[in-house]
């Protein structure tokens, strides 16, 4: 268009130009070098290799044949009847096809062992905006929400940007393999209120995002009466649910609140989407579950600004009712993670990294504090910035995801080929075998 | 599931207990009677017809052709099934280059080809109405306003204000001058809010008009540039009904007055257009809510912000596919306008054989209906009375002037692109015979006050308070279809 471009004089908002979007963050510098020199098997087989990013590429030839099976989910049939009412759906409410299809699924992912209302499925255009009409909803500018560390660096800015809500971390650590205690919970909310910051709830990611791990059912318990205790909600974004390996060892705060005959549920809302467990993030599938009426109609009505496509919503309704395709998908899935974990760990221990033992997502913590040069902050951006630059890897750096702990780093896997994971377990052998010799040479 | 029904609003944000969605407004209520009993051409021929919904259906057959005969558009066929794994693992907020590009070229082409568009200026968003919103949260800060000439889409209450906490102050237009934007409004409306002690950030026109379905004319474009300019405040233009004009008259977007008319001065980094397909191709349902600003900033800043409702990208994929097809555009939007045209003539036809004028328009899915003369009195409980018949004897739901902040009452906003021809038929059928019935009461009861006649023609009908028609009464189950246009 060749516009000269201007310093603008008219200003923007204060929301525009605060820097709480957090693209600045280091988690998103590595995607950087990756964009500018992606690694390739055949083109470009020294480029750099994509760990920084949680997306499962395990499962995709499943959705193609189903796709492939039953062409009526997105052409609308023969005719395309269906076309102009799919084109004119625009209810907030969802296709009711749509949100049973979904109700249906996070039934499955949890084994049966919990009913979900498809009247309370509240859908908006993926878990991000999920949990920001979440936030909108429960917290006025100001207040707080609590958020265990580490976690995923994105809610930064899904939490706190338009919102001006604050998020206060529960600080986890590795004596007790990350795992959220009451005596944390206490802390943050005095944090909070040291801070006067009016906390309205707790929002936690199980299984964890980037730990890997699923929460207890004890702690679920002792989080909903900390929640119950200070009169305050519990969001639990579920939205790995479907990538636990195991799923005898997932607990849904659904069940917790099933078991207790919904006593206190209406403080609890749990989040969901489709672009982890089915691999679709284009598609911008989330949904809000709110046992709380009042949640659900206003969020219903503020999912206005953030509604899924008909024309997705259409070609899901179809394939997540298909229950012996969702039953085979779950299954199938989970035993390709568990596999590709298994060989990430096996191959990073070959080469003397350990990881935090876990049995969910898309990613492992892998412990490299013994490689730091300095136990710090600094000494983790050191390291990482090597092994991005060297390596050639971009992996996300612990403190990116706010642990209090340097020297651990987020390593996705589930987003390449076996042979892609393979080249970067060996170079990663090579890189660790270099520092341990000049190490031991100096 | 037998929830205890604790009081929960306390735990709740200001935000989600008070009434900034926006639905409390009269401009639902309607319908609610056509959910309870809507119009079907066999089923329930006497049920009532939704004339409040802007929809355009009148090309869909056009955009169904074209579908079957691409089957490769779509991710999810055996012809396109190659390319589903790239495209639903894309979540990119730039958005496919490729429907970046479909969408500029398309916005161009709407606008005969006077203006370019460019691609990389393009921001996705959940429909227009996220579009609007992401647009506050750049500009304003909460308790800034926008100036907004009435009357206005009632959407923009919910969209522009509801969470970002701007507000908006209405430049007064009215049926004097054919409710044409003036100098002298803006200025009123500016001056008001300055003293008011309210900081303005910018003015938003929606060209072509909802609900008047006029277009500006090039002077009120350049006042309104010119305006801004002058106030260094942002414009925000909304253009969603470029493409449903008709007629002679030429739509000019603004975009032409900023490449064309180079002796107005203007600091492009205050222009903004919103852009959406859901009423010129009739897609609401995909929610492909377009931002193009010329501040490089703010597309920095809305791109981000775009996270928050980004197009899904099986229709990013479809429609860039569908929008490069020039042969096609070409033809849709010759058809769309003639058949646009033929029903607007038809409709104002028959509506002026019963002395019901409009305000001359070519542009939009309705008119901008003229009721003055069957008020009571000239005020907003006449307007709601008038209203009530209509929706409750002649089985219309149209859409009362006030919820559009119109402020002379009687004036109504009627859709006509939403239905077959044979539900026209029927509503200026039912339009005529109420007409005519009050014109004979009216005769018969010359001397007697306005009051009684319409109480005569009311007799047949239900009683008011029967029916909970009150603009506050809440709504079960939200209209929503119809609470997003």
């Amino acid at each position: 268009m060749g516009i000269e471009i201007e310093q603008p004089c008219v200003e923007l908002s204060n929301v525009a130009v605060s820097e709480t979007h957090g693209e600045d963050s280091p988690y998103f510098a590595g995607w950087k070098a990756y964009d500018e020199n992606p690694y390739d098997e055949l083109s470009n087989p020294s480029g750099v290799i994509q760990m920084g990013l949680a997306e499962n590429q395990v499962s995709f030839d499943l959705l193609e044949k189903y796709l492939e099976e039953h062409p009526e989910a997105s052409t609308w049939g023969k005719g395309a009847p269906g076309f102009r009412e799919n084109a004119l759906f625009q209810d907030y409410h969802g296709l009711k096809t749509f949100r049973t299809a979904m109700a249906t699924f996070m039934e499955k992912v949890r084994g049966g062992r919990v009913k979900f209302d498809p009247q309370r499925v509240v859908l908006t255009a993926g878990a991000t905006a999920a949990n920001e009409l979440l936030t909108f909803i429960l917290a006025n500018p100001g207040d707080a929400l609590l958020v265990p560390t580490p976690y995923y660096p994105g809610f930064d800015r899904d939490l706190r940007w338009r919102t001006g809500v604050n998020i206060v971390p529960i600080h986890c650590d590795s004596l007790n393999n990350f795992q959220i205690t009451p005596e944390a919970l206490e802390c943050a909310y005095k944090d909070a209120e040291a801070m006067n910051f009016k906390v309205r709830g707790v929002l936690i990611t199980n299984p964890s995002n980037p730990l890997g791990i699923t929460i207890p059912r004890s702690v679920l318990e002792e989080i909903l009466d900390f929640v119950t205790r200070k009169n305050i909600h519990l969001v639990s974004d579920e939205i790995y649910s479907g990538s636990v390996f195991s799923s005898s060892e997932f607990t849904s705060v659904a069940e917790i609140l099933e078991g207790r005959e919904y006593k206190n549920a209406e403080r609890v809302h749990i989040v969901y989407s489709l672009s982890k467990d089915l691999g679709l993030p284009g598609f911008r599938v989330g949904t809000i579950y709110s046992y709380n009426d009042k949640v659900v109609t206003t969020a219903r009505r503020m999912s206005s600004f953030t509604l899924i496509s008909s024309q997705t919503q259409h070609l899901l309704a179809s394939m997540l009712s298909d229950e012996k395709f969702t039953e085979n998908y779950i299954e199938t899935n989970r035993e390709r993670l568990r596999k590709r974990y298994e060989m990430i760990i096996e191959g990073l221990r070959s080469a003397g990294i350990e990881c935090l033992k876990g049995n969910a997502g898309l990613f492992c913590w892998m412990n490299m504090s013994p490689l730091l040069e300095k136990p710090t902050r600094e000494g983790e951006l050191k390291l990482w910035n090597a092994i991005l630059h060297q390596v050639k890897l971009n992996i996300s750096p612990g403190s990116s995801c706010h642990s209090s702990e340097p020297g651990w780093f987020r390593v996705c896997f589930a987003n390449m080929t076996e042979h892609t994971l393979e080249i970067a377990l060996q170079r990663i052998r090579h890189f660790v075998e270099r520092i341990r010799t000049q190490t031991e040479s100096v | 599931m037998g929830l205890m029904a604790v009081d929960q609003t306390h735990l709740l944000s200001k935000m989600a207990t008070g009434d900034g969605h926006g639905e409390a407004s009269s401009y639902f209520d309607g319908w609610k009677a056509y959910d309870k009993n809507p119009f079907h051409p066999t089923q329930n021929p006497n049920g009532v017809i939704q004339m409040g919904l802007a929809e355009n259906q009148l090309t869909s057959d056009l955009v169904e052709d074209w579908i079957l005969n691409n089957p490769q558009a779509s991710i999810c066929t055996p012809e396109g099934i190659n390319d589903f794994r790239d495209i639903a693992n894309f979540q990119d907020y730039h958005g496919l280059p490729e429907f970046r590009n479909a969408v500029a070229k398309f916005m161009s082409r709407t606008r005969g080809n006077r203006v370019k568009f460019d691609p990389d200026r393009i921001v996705m968003s959940g429909g227009a109405t996220g579009a609007h919103e992401v647009t506050a949260f750049c500009l304003a800060d909460p308790g800034d306003a926008f100036l907004v000439p009435i009357p206005y889409y009632p959407g923009f209450d919910r969209d522009l204000r509801w969470r970002t906490g701007a507000q908006l102050v209405p430049v007064m237009c009215d049926s004097s001058n054919n409710f044409k934007l003036t100098r002298q409004a803006l200025e009123d409306a500016y001056e008001k809010a300055k003293r008011d002690n309210i900081r303005v950030k910018g003015l938003l026109i929606t060209n072509p008009s909802n609900p008047l379905g006029t277009i500006m004319d090039r002077n009120t474009l350049r006042t309104v540039v010119s305006f801004i300019n002058e106030k260094r405040i942002h414009l925000v233009c909304d253009e969603i009904y470029a493409a449903t004009v008709f007629g002679h008259q030429n739509f000019i977007s603004i975009a032409e007055i900023l490449e064309e008319d180079t002796d107005l001065e203007c600091d492009r980094n205050l222009v903004h257009i919103v852009y959406s397909l859901s009423k010129d191709m009739g897609f609401p349902g995909f929610r492909v809510g377009i931002i193009y600003s010329y501040n490089d900033a703010v597309v920095n800043c809305a791109r981000k912000m775009s996270s928050f409702g980004l197009v899904s990208t099986q229709t990013q994929y479809l429609l860039a596919s569908m929008l490069s097809d020039d042969e096609f555009v070409e033809r849709f939007l010759a058809e769309s306008a003639n058949r646009l045209a033929q029903r607007y003539r038809v409709f104002t036809g028959e509506l002026m054989n019963v002395g019901i004028k409009c305000l001359q328009s070519n542009a939009g899915l309705f008119v901008w209906m003229d009721l003055r003369h069957l008020l009571k009195t000239p005020t907003l409980e006449s307007e709601m009375e008038l209203w009530r018949v209509i929706i409750h004897e002649v089985k219309i739901n149209v859409s009362p002037g006030s919820s559009f902040h119109c402020t002379e009452p009687g004036w109504f906003r009627v859709c006509y692109a939403n239905m077959e021809d044979m539900a026209v038929q029927i509503a200026l059928q039912r339009i005529r015979t109420f007409v005519l019935q009050n014109k004979e009461v009216m005769v018969a009861n010359k001397k007697q006050c306005w009051q009684s006649s319409l109480r005569l023609s009311l007799r047949k009908s239900r009683r008011f308070e029967e029916i909970s028609m009150s603009p506050h009464s809440p709504i079960p189950q939200s209209p929503l279809v119809k609470a997003t246009i």
